[in-house]
């Protein structure tokens, strides 16, 4: 010790310790609370500080992954040929359909004046960490933010929808599952025509709510986003209808959510809306009487 | 148990404390901390294992009490303080929880460490799974009361029950630590 100090008082400062700190604490409890951006951002600086490790540590299983799946490939070539074979006749079918109908499709739209959507930009990254925890479903990507990614964006794998952003770092980027418990994504069943709220419980199988009882959903049939939401554009794949037991219809995503490698994030350019806060926290109302979530009113907005 | 002696119990005649003798006493004191930091740092790595995200806490709790009991010197107040902050960090729960969790469990082990650490190793099993299962009640709590709802209670007895589990095996090789690398006196 620096300063010379007698025994008791040496003794009486070590007692002091430990209740400071606890009320420091408190303190950094409190403070997370109260100032949430503070949190968020210190702890992408600490993501963003560790990403590369974690790139690291991610690219060697991944190789691994990779062997051991063309290793299992070899055992079954024959009977795969046979499959990929039979499935080949059967796309080449569907690609003539598709030309055909893309063909009516563009006669359709020019006799219309059909005004195009705009094409979306997109940004690839490669998924560096689950965070998901007791509380929460959410990824981090390794992604260049430079190239303009932002809150709310939209997550997509080769699929169906993984999830929103909720928090950009400097070289990284968390984005919350369609899983995670205060995810809601407003969805189109497709055969039903219904509409849905997907609600995420934190299991693999985010809930069906809000579905029309008279019209409820079919048990295979596909679920897709509805453009209720400003940043997410209709007809996106999110995955089929499942029923657990009678009653309680779920989505099996599309995407797969417990294996995610490389996904695209999507600027679909019309962020106008708050956008979600970080999983595992209730979105609190914001100051100019703006509802809390994305389900802002139609009318009365530009 | 070797605990860092008291000038009055070495020795008289001692290697001169050199540079590197210094160091090297440093680094075997300061390894405990170090052997926690890492393994949060590891388990907190995208490894996929499963329960890897309950196992973390349980590690870091059985290394605090089981420090806090037998070493103090290793493991001090403000080390924990740091331990707790690198968790919160590295986690992405409500900021400060298992910052104050580990801080009392710290403080628990502190004040009764003098009759933990004559009890068999048997009984301090127990007691440290009235501790674990007093944190992880008071994690859960804190929780719920941060996010205004009331979470789940599966995870939290999932998380109990690999803390309990993880114990022994942590237990033993500390004690192993402590008497070879992780042991001052050794220096």
């Amino acid at each position: 010790m620096l300063i010379p100090l007698s025994i008791q008082s040496r003794q009486a400062l070590d007692k002091l310790v430990l209740p400071l700190l606890v009320v420091a604490a408190l303190g950094i409890m409190l403070l997370g609370q109260a100032d949430r951006q503070l949190a968020e951002r210190v702890r992408m600086g600490v993501a963003d500080m560790l990403a590369p490790a974690y790139g690291l540590v991610v690219w060697p299983q991944e190789r691994l992954h990779g062997m051991y799946a063309r290793m299992r490939d070899m055992t079954r070539i024959g009977a795969e040929n046979e499959r990929l074979r039979a499935e080949n006749a059967n796309l080449r079918h569907w690609y003539d359909v598709a030309a055909a109908l893309a063909d009516e499709n563009a006669a359709l739209k020019a006799n219309l004046h059909w005004m195009p959507d705009p094409a979306p930009s997109f940004t690839t990254g490669r998924v560096v960490r689950d965070t998901s925890g007791l509380y929460a479903r959410s990824v981090l990507l390794a992604a260049n933010v430079d190239s303009g990614i932002h809150k709310d964006e939209i997550v997509l794998d080769a699929s169906g929808l993984v999830g929103r952003v909720t928090e950009v770092g400097g070289r990284s980027v968390r984005v919350m599952l369609v899983t995670d418990v205060s995810s809601r994504i407003p969805v189109t069943l497709e055969v039903s025509h219904g509409a849905a709220i997907m609600a995420g419980d934190n299991s693999a199988t985010p809930r069906l709510i809000y579905y029309p009882q008279d019209n409820g959903p079919i048990e295979g049939e596909r679920v897709v986003t509805n453009g209720e939401i400003d940043t997410l554009p209709a007809g996106l794949p999110v995955g089929r209808v499942h029923y657990v037991r009678p009653g309680q219809p779920v989505v099996i995503p599309a995407a797969s959510l417990d294996h995610l490698d490389i996904v695209r994030v999507f600027d679909y350019g019309r962020a106008s809306v708050v956008a979600p806060d970080a999983p595992g926290r209730i979105p609190l109302p914001r100051p100019g009487g703006a509802l809390p979530f994305p389900f802002q009113p139609k009318v009365g907005r530009g | 148990m070797t605990p860092d002696q008291s000038p009055a119990l070495q020795p008289g005649i001692q290697p001169r404390a050199s540079l590197w003798r210094r160091l090297d006493a440093l680094s075997r004191r300061g390894l405990p901390a170090v052997f926690t930091a890492l393994s949060v740092l590891l388990l907190s790595a995208p490894f996929d294992l499963p329960g890897q995200a309950e196992l973390l806490s349980g590690v870091v709790l059985s290394s605090v009490f089981f420090w806090s009991v037998f070493r103090p010197a290793s493991m001090p107040s403000p080390v924990v303080f740091l331990l707790g902050l690198l968790v919160d960090l590295l986690g992405f729960g409500p900021p400060g929880v298992m910052l104050l969790i580990l801080l009392i469990v710290h403080g628990i082990g502190l004040s009764g460490r003098y009759g933990f650490a004559r009890i068999h190793v048997l009984l301090l099993w127990a007691v440290f799974g009235g501790v674990a299962l007093a944190a992880t009640v008071l994690q859960w709590g804190l929780m719920s009361i941060l996010a205004f709802r009331m979470m789940p209670g599966v995870p939290f007895v999932f998380q109990w029950t690999l803390a309990l589990g993880v114990f022994p095996m942590l237990c033993a090789l500390f004690t192993m630590m402590s008497r070879t690398m992780a042991n001052p006196d050794r220096a």
